[in-house]
């Protein structure tokens, strides 16, 4: 693959069709800028400001440009509440469609034929796989994203976090815990 | 299409395989082959329904078969000999042979942030009023069109409720086949597992598909 590759992006700069500088700009911007971190910070935020999170589940493509993150993959951005009734989680079965300004780029397992087949018939067992076992009263609502819709999940604020600063509430907020596949770290988790 | 890339319900794949650490790209052909997709999208001027489109209409067992950024790049290519900016010689010899076809625009460093940062919104104006509002029972049409459709199989036939109305939107089985944007009102529909899955389905749980209204019919 690496000279195939090697290849067509030859041909692409000859004919001038493509600028690899630009091509460099694009690849550092999705390795350093734009990752989980941009949806940590929403989520801590949503966490500890009241009005910021009314806004948030309101519309939240501005609620979350509020911090700068906005653009492709994400210009139209909906979040979804977890709470002690319903935990959501959210797949695309027919691709990889995945919420880039605010998650970057999605982890192979998301684009993989195992997540994409069965989250959608046996979001549990998947969630097993995660290690997340919820109650069995716990509703599951599974977001197959077939739009240009993308789905961010706000997980529950873990306990034992009271008066936290945003800063280090965000350092509890991972990656699959907005996808839906996982649950926040606790205070004890970042002390193991 | 009723393609390999529609994998919602099927069996047989195995448990999901996280991987601790994982690196944003895991070879360095894939870092290129991601950037040549983006950057070229401005050139080669086709919409990301056409890419979608290109990327799932292949041979189910070879869709199977390769890893995501194989098939990026495969549809990639695709797209660039359809439109006549790259041929299979210029491929095979790695270096272009003809000069370059005239194109619009190509998409600068200074461009990157800028493009990223606006992205491409697919809401529109509103036209008509919308035909359902949350909490009508509609039903997935069962249609099976060759062309590009974001209905997946294990909707079609199925009753749900209307959860919202999200917008007026571009309807992807139009603009994948260059017949225009031609939007429409789209809903999120929910449906409960056991309507889905049957007797196998999680009575606990439920799936939302974001639905375009030629998608759907009252229930």
């Amino acid at each position: 693959m690496q000279l195939r590759v090697r290849a067509l992006e030859t041909v692409l700069t000859e004919k001038g069709y493509v600028d690899p500088a630009a091509l460099d700009l694009l690849i550092e911007t999705y390795e350093t800028k734009i990752g989980p971190r941009n949806g940590a910070r929403v989520v801590a935020r949503a966490w500890v400001d009241a009005d910021y999170r009314a806004r948030l589940f309101r519309d939240a493509t501005p609620a979350i440009a509020e911090l700068g993150y906005a653009g492709r993959q994400g210009e139209h951005i909906v979040a979804l509440e977890n709470t002690p009734e319903v935990h959501n989680m959210v797949v695309c079965t027919l691709c990889s469609c995945y919420p880039w300004p605010v998650l970057g780029l999605p982890p192979v397992w998301y684009k993989s034929a195992p997540y994409r087949s069965r989250a959608v018939a046996d979001p549990r067992g998947v969630l097993a796989e995660f290690g997340v076992t919820l109650p069995p009263e716990t509703e599951i609502r599974v977001w197959d994203s077939t739009s240009e819709i993308r789905y961010l999940v706000v997980p529950m604020r873990p306990a034992g976090t009271d008066g936290w600063s945003e800063e280090r509430l965000a350092a509890l907020v991972t990656r699959d815990s907005m996808i839906g596949t996982g649950l926040p770290k606790s205070p004890a988790d970042l002390t193991r | 299409m009723n393609g390999a890339h529609d994998l919602g319900g099927m069996h047989g794949f195995g448990p999901v395989e996280p991987e601790p650490n994982e690196p944003v790209f895991h070879a360095e052909w894939e870092k290129r082959a991601f950037a040549l997709t983006l950057a070229m999208a401005m050139p080669g001027r086709w919409n990301i329904d056409m890419s979608r489109f290109a990327r799932e209409n292949r041979p189910p067992a070879e869709y199977l078969s390769m890893s995501y950024y194989q098939i990026w790049f495969a549809a990639l290519e695709q797209m660039l000999k359809e439109r006549g900016l790259v041929g299979d010689d210029e491929i095979a010899a790695g270096h272009s042979l003809r000069p370059p076809k005239p194109v619009e625009r190509i998409l600068s460093p200074a461009d990157v942030a800028k493009v990223l940062y606006r992205g491409g919104p697919t809401e529109r104006e509103p036209r008509t009023a919308p035909a359902f509002k949350p909490g009508d029972k509609v039903r997935a049409k069962v249609m099976n069109p060759r062309t590009h459709t974001r209905l997946p199989r294990y909707a079609r036939g199925h009753v749900g409720v209307i959860a919202r109305v999200i917008g007026f939107h571009v309807f992807p089985d139009s603009n994948a086949i260059g017949a225009g944007e031609d939007p429409h009102w789209l809903y999120a529909v929910r449906f409960d597992g056991r309507e889905l899955w049957g007797p196998q389905g999680d009575p606990r749980s439920s799936v939302s598909i974001d639905a375009w209204e030629p998608y759907l019919e009252p229930a």
